[in-house]
């Protein structure tokens, strides 16, 4: 009854704050360029009093996402009189920070920002969002599938303020340079262009790896991947196998088949991927098999190698003022695959032209407690969070991982206006949007247990990859711990939240 | 004793009791309550998915002797610890030796050689790291300037636990360091005295005199560290993360993952308590075999 009160209450103050005018105030003084025109602006949130309330947030640690939650719950704090407590915390333990309260029943928190995927675990402990916030513009100009990714049994239960896809990244001074071109062609018959399959992938790394192609005295490599075990490997490794594994006629489970709930993984298409892992190792940095997300950003934001494929932290630090290769790269979609294993008939279909599986890798999320006693202020706060204004200005800074996930973002004149050149702004835009019309996407497993099933993934894979196991073994295990896991939680109980998956990725959503 | 006395022995008994209850419910509250706990946790699936302690029997000790992996990462830490202890122990033994009798700069010495035990391990896992970087790191530019070729510190199984080793001999020789020369500092002259007038030179009076008379230090110092060597986690967190493949992933760290990420409490409190026992037998039976291959020989 308190919870329909204060959404009610909630409805009529948004709706009040949308109508009434507001008065052009200058709010330059928060670091944003001007307040933008949106249900939760600068001046709606101003018009609003929380004094004597508290709000208290638990979000990743310094900078990325946890940057921006200080600064705008800062500013929130300024501009409706409430205090507002935020707590970072590392990533490794970010989980167990969020879960030992809800399922204790402590009101710990009023508001999270977590991995998107984590979902599966969480649903039962978030408030749904409030019909007057889904109506919001902000939420109104969210692309449907960080709509999709936020949403439960058909029901909003995240708040979107982030949208990550995994991309490929590739340097135009070596791949637009007529010499090299010709060169390529003259020593491997092959036309010189962006890998459309991960073994064109891995031969163009191959034979760009360990020279000085762009001439600066140093050794020079062909690929930089995340293959660090335990720190977010397990992506890269589906980024790779997506498109060996998913066939865009066969629907129904990517991980698992969502009729039986068997797992998936040690299917021949995964095989296929994790074989292709573990050559492209050769092409890596020395090493580079050890490289977590920061060093892939480092390696390939800094120059040192030729390509490379994660979230967009890699693309926005090359492009940044101070970057010796500013303006020297370019996005494309994630390599495919001309031959697809097709799991109904249990053979291999060959593709003419590459088979791409867009690869949504989970992202930030953030939500409301729904033991929070101040709902309201919190759906509020998130509002604020990711009103137009302060969007724009967190998608400029690189550390604060915050990427496009509405659809005004894929405008490509306000990347220009970032300093990026036509070609660099142009195929980033181009890469990102396209990925919302692909009809053959693929999801994280987002179900209750997820991070047992990913680091049992990625043990496997970093087994593989370290020569410890074959490929086929060492799925094959995988898959022996994910049917154990599954037991454990009950298939059922796993059906029913990997729906939710499928629904997204069969486009049902 | 008459009724009187007896009384007044009781009351004396009584306050005695009741000045050490707060020292035994301290006890109570800071060991026996989590263990006990823990106790119960571990006959629980308490999971990500499943919250509260119901009761499933053995089921997860059952799963920890089925477990490949704990049993492979314990493995892999008996080896790490004995040989980075022993590593530890000569080098701390040297050192202490060095510094022991009066040589220019002791002083200095002493405080420099304890600089790697005062700082924070995950802080000097992270310079570690940097240092290991096999492209932009120093130690490969130093080993280029020799002709060295680059060294997969961190990316080949055995550049990764040579790696966790170098860490952890840098890290904790200190610490032996420290204890030794304590120990040599506290040893009675007159053996020595006794082994100049005999004629003892320098090798055989270490071997006669100073090695026996250090054995109660050195079985104490052995064990402390063996017992903080069996716990070592944030070093192998930071550096390998237990990689590449499992080449690296010690049974503390093997737990975390089961406990923290993964979030099977109910699972990974039974993996701590067999381990706990392990290491608790294992100590107990290193202990016994040190004092009687060290206290022994000298009586």
């Amino acid at each position: 009854m308190k919870y329909r009160f204060t959404t009610s209450a909630s409805v009529l103050a948004i709706i009040a704050s949308s109508a009434v005018p507001v008065s052009a105030q200058d709010y330059t003084r928060f670091g944003i360029e001007q307040d933008l025109p949106g249900t939760c602006s600068y001046a709606a949130t101003d018009a609003k009093d929380y004094s004597g309330r508290t709000l208290n947030i638990i979000t990743h640690a310094i900078p990325v996402i946890g940057e921006p939650t200080a600064l705008h719950a800062e500013q929130f704090a300024e501009l409706t009189g409430a205090e507002v407590n935020v707590v970072h915390v590392p990533f490794g333990d970010l989980f167990q920070r969020i879960m030992i309260p809800f399922q204790s029943e402590q009101n710990a928190y009023d508001v999270m920002f977590y991995p998107s995927l984590w979902i599966g675990d969480f649903s039962r402990f978030l408030a749904p969002v409030p019909e007057a916030y889904v109506n919001s513009t902000g939420m109104m100009d969210v692309t449907p599938s960080f709509t999709g990714v936020a949403t439960w049994n058909g029901e909003m239960i995240q708040y979107p303020m982030d949208g990550d896809r995994h991309y490929l990244k590739f340097r135009t001074d070596v791949f637009d340079n007529a010499e090299v071109q010709a060169q390529y062609l003259a020593d491997t018959g092959n036309e010189l262009t962006v890998p459309a399959t991960w073994e064109e992938y891995n031969q163009v790394a191959a034979y760009f790896n360990a020279s000085d192609w762009d001439g600066d005295g140093e050794l020079n490599y062909g690929s930089a991947e995340v293959a660090k075990r335990d720190d977010l490997m397990f992506s890269a490794f589906i980024s790779r196998a997506a498109p060996y594994a998913k066939h865009p006629d066969v629907q129904g489970g990517f991980f698992f088949d969502l009729e039986t709930m068997e797992p998936l993984i040690n299917t021949p298409g995964f095989v296929r991927g994790l074989e292709l892992f573990i050559e492209a190792q050769a092409s890596f940095p020395p090493g580079g098999t050890n490289f977590g997300l920061g060093d892939e950003i480092f390696s390939f934001g800094g120059g040192q190698t030729l390509m490379s494929y994660s979230w967009d932290d890699a693309y926005i630090q090359a492009n940044q003022e101070d970057s010796r290769i500013r303006n020297m790269v370019a996005a494309a979609p994630l390599p495919g695959a001309s031959e697809v294993w097709n799991r109904t008939t249990g053979a291999w279909d060959t593709f003419e032209t590459p088979n791409r599986a867009p690869y949504m890798t989970w992202g930030w999320s953030s939500a409301v407690s729904s033991m929070s006693e101040e709902q309201e202020m919190g759906f509020d706060f998130l509002c604020f969070f990711s009103n137009e204004a302060n969007a724009e200005h967190d998608m400029q800074i690189g550390r604060f991982g915050v990427n496009p996930y509405r659809n005004s973002h894929f405008d490509i004149d306000y990347w220009k206006g970032q300093g990026w050149a036509d070609e660099t702004a142009q195929t980033y835009v181009t890469t990102l949007s396209e990925m919302e019309e692909s009809q053959n996407r693929v999801f994280d497993l987002r179900v209750p247990g997820v991070s047992q099933f990913m680091s049992s993934m990625a043990n496997g894979v970093a087994e593989a990859m370290a020569g410890q196991k074959t490929a086929q073994d060492a799925l094959d295990d995988v898959a022996q711990e994910w049917a154990e896991i599954a037991d454990r939680i009950g298939k059922d109980r796993l059906r029913d939240a990997y729906a939710n998956v499928v629904t997204l990725e069969d486009n049902e959503g | 004793m008459t009724p009187t006395s007896t009384f007044g022995v009781n009351t004396m008994l009584s306050s005695k009791h009741f000045f050490l209850l707060p020292a035994l419910l301290t006890l109570v509250a800071i060991i026996l309550f989590p263990l006990l706990f823990t106790i119960r946790v571990s006959f629980s699936s308490w999971d990500v998915f499943q919250s509260g302690l119901d009761y499933i029997g053995g089921k997860n000790y059952g799963r920890v002797l089925a477990d490949e992996r704990f049993w492979q990462s314990l493995g892999r830490l008996s080896l790490l610890s004995l040989i980075s202890v022993s590593l530890q122990y000569t080098l701390g033994f040297a050192l202490a030796l060095a510094v022991w009798k009066q040589v220019r700069g002791g002083r200095f010495l002493r405080v420099l050689f304890l600089i790697p035990m005062m700082t924070t391990p995950v802080v000097m896992s992270v310079i570690w790291r940097t240092v290991f970087h096999e492209s932009l790191g120093p130690a490969n530019d130093i080993l280029g300037m020799f002709g060295i070729g680059a060294v997969p510190w961190l990316s080949s199984a055995t550049g990764a636990f040579i790696s966790v080793l170098i860490v952890e001999v840098w890290q904790w020789t200190p610490f032996m360091f420290l204890l030794l020369l304590a120990g040599l500092v506290s040893l009675p002259r007159e053996p020595y005295l006794a082994a100049a007038i005999d004629g003892a030179g320098t090798w055989r009076t270490f071997w006669q005199v100073t090695f026996p008379l250090m054995a109660p230090i050195t079985i104490g110092a052995l064990i402390i560290r063996l017992i903080e060597a069996s716990k070592i986690m944030d070093t192998v967190y930071v550096l390998t993360s237990g990689g590449p493949g499992t080449a690296t992933e010690t049974s503390s760290y093997y737990i975390y993952i089961r406990g923290l990420r993964d979030f099977q409490i109910g699972y990974s409190a039974a993996l701590s308590l067999v381990y706990l026992v392990i290491m608790i037998v294992s100590l107990t039976v290193i202990a016994k075999l040190l004092l009687r291959l060290l206290v022994g020989k000298v009586g």
